[in-house]
């Protein structure tokens, strides 16, 4: 994957598949200290000891239609090559999380990329009984967005309603802008160039 | 903050598509992107952002959405059109560069580009 916001997207898939409906995702670039951290907690059906045990494992997968089983152990291994880890923790029942963290100046990592389509590619999900907690913090910046407030806002109107998509991209959009600034990229946005 | 505005701006678009009958009422068409862990890897979400532009431009309200591995991975990414009273057909590799003409041929012209398909569901 040449971005980590595509191992983002898969975390969310993840977290969608194992049924959850409460998901929470925090991105936390900090350029002062070199770290860049990713983590996502739902409350989807979990995993026990055995499962995650060999969830790292890419030749395992509880999926059906497959035999393999690539997202962590491929986030785990872009991690790692950057100074980084990854961590696990899961329960049947009571959800699972998973932090990811890179050093944000290694010459191997991946830029985090297209946020704004990841985020857009989960919450168009033909699962619409589900919500995202999303908070993304650049040094002192920080962009939030909440589905829950959405869906007050919005009664009835799902989130994938064509008009309300557009709406979303825009919100993305400048979202991302706002917090990035002009030039894209954090380093440079916060004024925090090593 | 202004997301609190733009949040705001959600609720004047609630009230103005609930006002607004013909953007309501379902188009009966949506395009389905495989978005597993195969399909983010072959690029399916450089795919609908390709397919979310291209509506945008034509100005065409179709519904979008997202859904996991179907386990034709080697033919990620994976496009599924539906349409009311027409079977479902599924077009295999669509990279974004194919977007302009799936649209243009299979919604506009309603002609299927067959080369390009890799299966058909009846509707059930």
């Amino acid at each position: 994957m040449r971005e980590l916001s595509h191992h983002v997207l898969d975390l969310l898939e993840n977290a969608l598949a194992a049924g959850a409906t409460r998901v929470t995702l925090r991105i936390c670039e900090d350029t002062q200290g070199d770290t860049l951290e990713i983590e996502i907690q739902d409350n989807g059906r979990g995993m026990d000891a055995e499962v995650q045990a060999r969830a790292l494992d890419p030749f395992f997968t509880t999926r059906t239609t497959r035999h393999v089983g690539l997202g962590l152990p491929l986030l785990k291994a872009a991690a790692e090559r950057c100074n980084g880890g990854l961590s696990l923790r899961s329960a049947p029942g009571q959800g699972t999380l998973v932090r990811a963290w890179f050093q944000w100046q290694h010459i191997d990592r991946a830029p985090l990329g297209d946020m704004a389509s990841t985020l857009l590619g989960a919450l168009l999900s033909s699962r619409s009984d589900w919500d995202l907690e999303y908070e993304h913090r650049v040094d002192g910046r920080v962009f939030r967005l909440d589905t829950r407030e959405m869906r007050e806002m919005l009664g009835d109107i799902p989130l994938g309603h064509p008009h309300v998509r557009r709406w979303l991209e825009e919100y993305l959009q400048q979202g991302f802008a706002e917090l990035y600034g002009a030039t894209g990229c954090p380093a440079f946005a916060g004024g925090h160039q090593a | 903050m202004p997301q609190i505005k733009s949040l705001e701006e959600l609720r004047r678009l609630r009230e103005r598509v609930e006002r607004d009958i013909s953007t309501r009422r379902d188009t009966g068409t949506t395009i389905i992107v495989g978005m597993g862990t195969c399909g983010i890897a072959a690029g399916a979400r450089e795919t609908m952002r390709a397919i979310l532009e291209e509506l945008r431009a034509r100005e065409m309200d179709i519904n979008v959405t997202t859904v996991g591995c179907i386990g034709m991975c080697a033919k990620e990414p994976l496009v599924d059109i539906e349409q009311a009273g027409k079977p479902r057909v599924s077009y295999g590799n669509i990279t974004p560069d194919m977007v302009s003409r799936l649209i243009e041929q299979h919604l506009v012209k309603g002609q299927v580009v067959e080369e390009w398909v890799v299966g058909r569901l009846q509707e059930s």
